[in-house]
């Protein structure tokens, strides 16, 4: 193999997390082979021709090992240096698709270069961001554990965030909470976490039960503190303020901030989505935006919007404990997941190879996940651990929805499976995350950043 | 800083760890514990082809075809590749209205989704598929299915038969496990449903595998899967298809009942009952307009009477009666009553027909002469046997020899849902009359003449003659002689039916005087009139009360005497003395059947017979008030001269004047009289009401509308 005598870049690169990323990729060929598979055509020749989609993500890995190896070959102060023009760049060209953007699927978040290949400015932004978060936090002075760094760390990722909600892309924007991993590491108080824990569960209650019985529960819990602890309240009044104005955002929460959410803030596709991950109905008519685009052009009733996700726990389930076997499965030979060389790539594997194979694959996942966090932490600089947690929580965030999304744990969004879906883009942009975090490894006995 | 105190990564570790375990959870639900995803995908890509074999064919025992298979063709849509019909042409073709199009359409996509086939408009007739065969290239998604249905070509048989339809909902759930699907057709009643494992034959299944779209990729595992279609088998019966065509003619316009056995098989040589209905009207798109008014008819048309009727014998039960006491050895052959006209042994006087002495001076005479006297005297000593202390115990030996003689239970013949009629046991007596004790054989005297609360089925009755023919056994009557290519399990089916059932051993001699005794009815007794040319035979008239009107009219009989090859038994209900009504078509049959032709006389007294309407006022007037004079009996849509009668009432209407109606009594005064008498009269006046031409048009036009 490499020579690590006469090659520069090999040293201290760690080879562990180059053979998962080959692995994955492999995989991910795979994946896409399979749902392209037609018995009816010579898929040798058609390997070459790249006219179908995993030729093209061949040529993908190709063109991404060639980055890769540049990459590698790079000074590793370049990405603390540039990262400032870099997020600059990635905003500006997020902006641009606001002009040049195509529109793919109903999201106008693709730029045309040549060749017919389309890029995602969206996509790089995740690099970027990560990289000037890296770069902030790890400036000496910052001091992160005061609230005013957290407001500015926010504020850089919730821009490309928006940018992203504003181009349809809400999966994309959702992958800028990964970041929080990061900020958490480095010093974002656990409160935090919890109130947001809190707040999810919340609006997750407000879906299922109904919302007067809901704040009626709310109520008595209150009632329940403010009776237990009626005794420190003659010490302490605040806390019977703090008990009660909890209390009131619950109940704000419950009757107008979740409406407002799905009623004015989503799609009305998103909400039915959430709505039905639930086992409810969502009515659109609710919707101030369908309302909108309703007046604006009549569309035809679409496919029920769970549809997706049927036909992916069907997909997946009939897998059952060995699978149907390579190219046997029906579901992906008739094609009756929708975007299942993207998004839903996972049922393909989980129908062939059934639940050994997601096992494995999920292992795989984890085992990666746990080697970057190992990375993170033996890492001296704060640049390069920030940057290294940001990319174990893109990873993980887009590995969790995902998965979660294919088998009915959470509403369809589009996110890419990472190394494993078909696309240029999100190839590219995860290459880049890995590469250049096992650059900044590499160096990590160098002086500290 | 704290934080480095706080091993975070960990914390970040074990979310990492906590998210994917409850993945791994969710997969081991879906993947491991739900079997219903398996189902799922296989419902969505395997589209299973079935190929339906022709269904086996049913013959008579003269290798006739009683029903045979015939083409037809379904108009099938797949709604999804609808598109770009010319639907005016087609409407035309079809004679439907754009709105019925839209609507089928969508019943269509309702009944199996927009990429599967339904038929659009099931069994076309010939023109209409021609003219489609010839312009489908205008109507894409829309194809011609073919399709085998029943046809029959004598007619007739319509019950012992049954019918095909397509199986619903009930069914499905009923016949769970013999894998038959929606859409798919099953035998119904009859023999179609009682031999339906061995008539289907083997569906067989091609499965392909589909896309999303409902296109065929190609075939599922390279077909090893599939399965051929076999043909269903052939069943060979012993029916006489001449035989039971002339049972329906002879019944028709009455209600009723003739079963004709072969006593040396048990083989059913005929089996009809009336009012009936043609089998073609129940095949094909003939189904759908005529079976609700089938089920409808207050006659029951669908009902098989012969097995399910249950009618009071009568004295046609007087020959068994006569043997059981013979058998106990309470009688013997030249045992006399001296019956004067009445039996008041028990109170209350029971009516004889006959007043002079002597008419029942042995038991011979007595059942020449049909004497109640006597045969109540003999019920009443073999429930009063001496030999059994009480009468609850010769009661039960008593229906001992009746279940022997195949009474008060189900025979077992092979149609589906025989009733088993009554032999009243003896705890409805001891409840009715307050306790064993209190009864007597006084108590229930009529059983002794065959009333009280015994029935039968007509069944019942010619098995009991086939039993009498062959002294002292009998087959248990069934249709099916053979199967073709009958395998161990055919053989182990029809076993039950080859094998000869003698539970009573009672001497032969009793069986001679009987014999002599019933032989003597047609010579000397109440059937004296009829004759079966060239033949001696033995036979019992009878008489029997009922609760619903006018007696019914009764008759059983085997012929020849000696070496006997056919049992009748023949009801008609509400029709008066059986002599007159039952007798002659009874006799008519076994005339058919062991000269194999009719003379010139009994033909022409067959045609009477037929005509002769003995149907209830009550019934009749029913078919007056809801205008479905055609529905009378369906036989008569292969008579025109009858059509004619019915459609003059039709016709009565229109000139109100007319409307009186031939009351059922006025038919009563005339034994043997063709209703048509009174059609030329009527003729004439509707000839003056209305032009004879437009006439013509009307009743042309009302037949084809209501046909």
């Amino acid at each position: 193999m490499v020579n690590y005598n006469n090659n520069n870049f090999s040293k201290g690169t760690d080879f562990a997390v180059i053979l998962l990323y080959v692995i994955m990729v492999a995989i991910g060929i795979l994946c896409i082979f399979m749902v392209e598979y037609n018995p009816n055509l010579n898929w040798s020749n058609s390997f070459l021709t790249a006219k179908t989609n995993y030729s093209k993500q061949i040529y993908f890995a190709i063109f991404c090992a060639f980055i890769a190896i540049f990459i590698l070959l790079m000074d590793s102060k370049v990405f603390t240096a540039l990262s400032n023009v870099l997020y600059v760049l990635g905003i500006l060209l997020m902006l641009a698709t606001f002009v040049l953007g195509k529109d793919i699927n109903g999201s106008k978040s693709w730029i045309p270069i040549a060749g017919g290949f389309n890029l995602q400015p969206a996509e790089l932004c995740k690099i970027f961001t990560a990289l000037i978060l890296a770069k902030f936090i790890s400036k000496p002075e910052t001091d992160f554990s005061k609230l005013k760094s957290h407001l500015i760390a926010g504020a850089m990722i919730i821009l490309p965030a928006i940018l992203s909600v504003m181009q349809h892309e809400l999966g994309l924007a959702l992958v800028y909470s990964a970041f929080i991993f990061a900020m958490y590491r480095e010093g974002l108080p656990p409160i935090i976490l919890v109130v947001l824990l809190s707040f999810a569960i919340l609006v997750i209650a407000t879906l299922l039960l109904d919302p007067t019985i809901l704040s009626i529960i709310i109520s008595v819990i209150a009632g329940l503190f403010i009776i237990n602890l009626i005794k420190k309240f003659k010490r302490n009044k605040n806390s019977i303020l703090v008990i009660i104005s909890i209390w009131a955002i619950c109940f704000g929460t419950i009757k107008y901030i979740v409406p407002y959410m799905f009623n004015n803030v989503f799609e009305c596709y998103q909400s039915t989505r959430i709505y039905s991950m639930m086992g409810k109905e969502y009515d659109c008519s609710q919707n101030v935006k369908s309302a909108n685009k309703t007046t604006v052009n009549k569309k035809a009733a679409r496919k029920p919007d769970d549809y997706n996700v049927k036909q992916s726990k069907i997909a997946i389930g009939s897998g059952g404990f060995w699978g149907r076997g390579f190219l046997k499965g029906t579901q992906t030979r008739g094609k009756y997941v929708p975007a299942q060389h993207t998004d839903f790539i996972f049922t393909s594997l989980g129908e062939a190879f059934g639940f050994v194979g997601t096992f494995i694959f999920l292992g795989l996942y984890l085992f990666f996940l746990f080697r970057l966090i190992r990375i993170a932490e033996r890492q001296r600089s704060t640049f390069s651990r920030v940057y290294a947690y940001s990319v174990v929580g893109i990873f993980f965030f887009h590995i969790a929805v995902n998965i979660s999304m294919c088998i009915g744990l959470f509403p369809v969004v589009g996110i890419p499976l990472p190394l494993i879906s078909y696309g240029g883009s999100s190839l590219l942009t995860f290459t880049v995350l890995v590469f250049i975090l096992l650059r900044l490894d590499a160096d990590r006995q160098m002086v500290l950043r | 800083m704290s934080v480095y105190n706080q091993n975070r990564g960990g914390i970040i570790q074990i979310i990492i760890g906590i998210i994917f375990t409850i993945l791994i959870v969710q997969l081991i639900s879906l993947q491991i514990f739900s079997s219903k995803y398996k189902l799922a995908a296989d419902n969505n890509a395997i589209y299973r082809k079935i190929i339906y074999p022709d269904r086996g064919i049913i013959y008579d025992r003269k290798k006739k075809a009683m029903l045979e298979n015939t083409i037809s063709y379904d108009l099938v849509v797949i709604p999804n590749e609808a598109k770009g019909v010319d639907t005016n042409m087609l409407c035309q073709i079809l004679k439907i209205d754009k709105a019925t199009y839209s609507k089928r359409i969508i019943e269509a996509i309702i009944k199996n989704t927009r990429v599967k086939a339904s038929a659009f408009e099931p069994f076309l007739s010939a023109e209409t598929y021609a003219q489609l065969n010839e312009n489908l290239y205008r109507f894409p998604g829309f194809t011609l299915s073919e399709r085998s249905i029943r046809s029959y070509p004598y007619n007739t048989a319509a019950h012992v038969l049954g019918y095909v339809a397509e199986v619903d909902v009930n069914f499905l759930q009923k016949h769970a496990a013999e894998g038959y699907e929606m859409g798919d057709y099953a035998g119904m009643t009859g023999l179609e449903r009682f031999y339906e494992p061995i008539l289907m034959g083997q569906r067989g299944v091609t499965r392909f595998l589909r896309d999303n779209k409902g296109k065929i990729q190609g075939a599922y595992e390279k077909g090893i899967y599939d399965t051929l279609a076999i043909a269903g088998r052939n069943i060979f019966t012993s029916m006489d298809v001449e035989v039971q065509q002339l049972a329906e003619k002879l019944l028709q316009h009455k209600i009723g009942s003739a079963v004709a056995i072969n006593p040396k098989t048990g083989g059913i040589i005929a089996m009809a009952s009336s009012p009936g209905y043609n089998p073609n009207l129940l095949t094909g798109n003939q189904r759908r307009k005529t079976i609700g008014r089938l089920l409808l008819d207050t006659a029951r048309p669908i009902y098989n009477r012969a097995i399910k009727g249950q009618y009071p014998p009568g004295s046609t039960f007087k020959p068994m009666g006569a043997l059981i006491a013979l058998d106990e050895g309470l009688i013997t052959p030249d045992y006399g009553y001296n019956c004067r006209g009445s039996y008041g042994a028990c109170g209350d006087p029971r009516k004889c027909e006959h007043h002079n002495p002597g008419h029942a001076a042995n038991l011979q005479l007595a059942l020449a002469y049909s004497c109640n006297s006597y045969f109540l005297q003999v019920f009443r000593m073999a429930i009063d046997n001496p030999q059994y202390h009480n009468a609850k115990k010769g009661y039960l030996k008593w229906k001992e020899y009746m279940n022997a003689f195949g009474f008060g239970k189900k025979l077992g013949v092979d149609l589906p849902s025989e009733n088993r009629a009554n032999i009243p046991d003896t705890a409805q007596y001891s409840r009715d009359f307050g306790g064993a004790k209190y009864w007597n054989s006084c108590y229930m005297l009529t059983l002794g003449i065959g009333q009280d609360r015994m029935t039968a089925t007509p069944l019942q009755l010619a098995n009991a003659m086939a039993y009498l023919a062959n002294s002292g056994f009998y087959y248990t009557p069934h249709f099916v002689d053979s199967i073709e290519n009958e395998d161990e399990e055919d053989k182990l089916m029809l076993e039950k039916y080859r094998t000869k059932i003698e539970v009573t051993k009672i001497a032969k001699q009793y069986f001679d005087v009987i014999k002599e005794g019933m032989h003597d009815v047609t010579v000397i007794g109440t059937a004296a009139f009829i004759k079966v040319p060239g033949h001696d035979f033995c036979a019992k008239t009878g008489t029997a009360q009922n609760p619903h009107g006018k007696n019914h009219s009764l008759f059983v009989c085997f012929a020849p005497k000696e070496n006997p090859t056919i049992a009748v038994a023949v009801v008609v209900e509400n029709a008066g003395y059986g002599a007159t009504w039952a007798g002659p078509i009874a006799g008519l049959m076994m005339e058919k059947y062991l000269n194999d032709t009719l003379t010139t006389e009994s033909k022409l007294k067959a045609e009477n017979l037929s005509n002769v309407d003995l149907m209830p006022a009550a019934i009749k007037s029913w078919y007056v008030r809801n205008n479905k004079t055609e529905m009378l009996t369906p036989f008569e849509y292969n008579n025109d001269e009858l059509a004619d009668v019915w459609d003059m009432e039709m016709l009565s209407e229109i000139a109100p004047t007319k409307l009186a109606l031939d009351t059922p009594k006025k038919m009563d005064t005339l034994p043997v009289t063709p209703p048509s008498k009174p059609v030329p009269s009527r003729k004439v006046s509707k000839e003056t009401a209305l032009d004879p031409l437009q006439k013509k048009k009307k009743v042309t036009a009302k037949k084809n509308g209501k046909l």
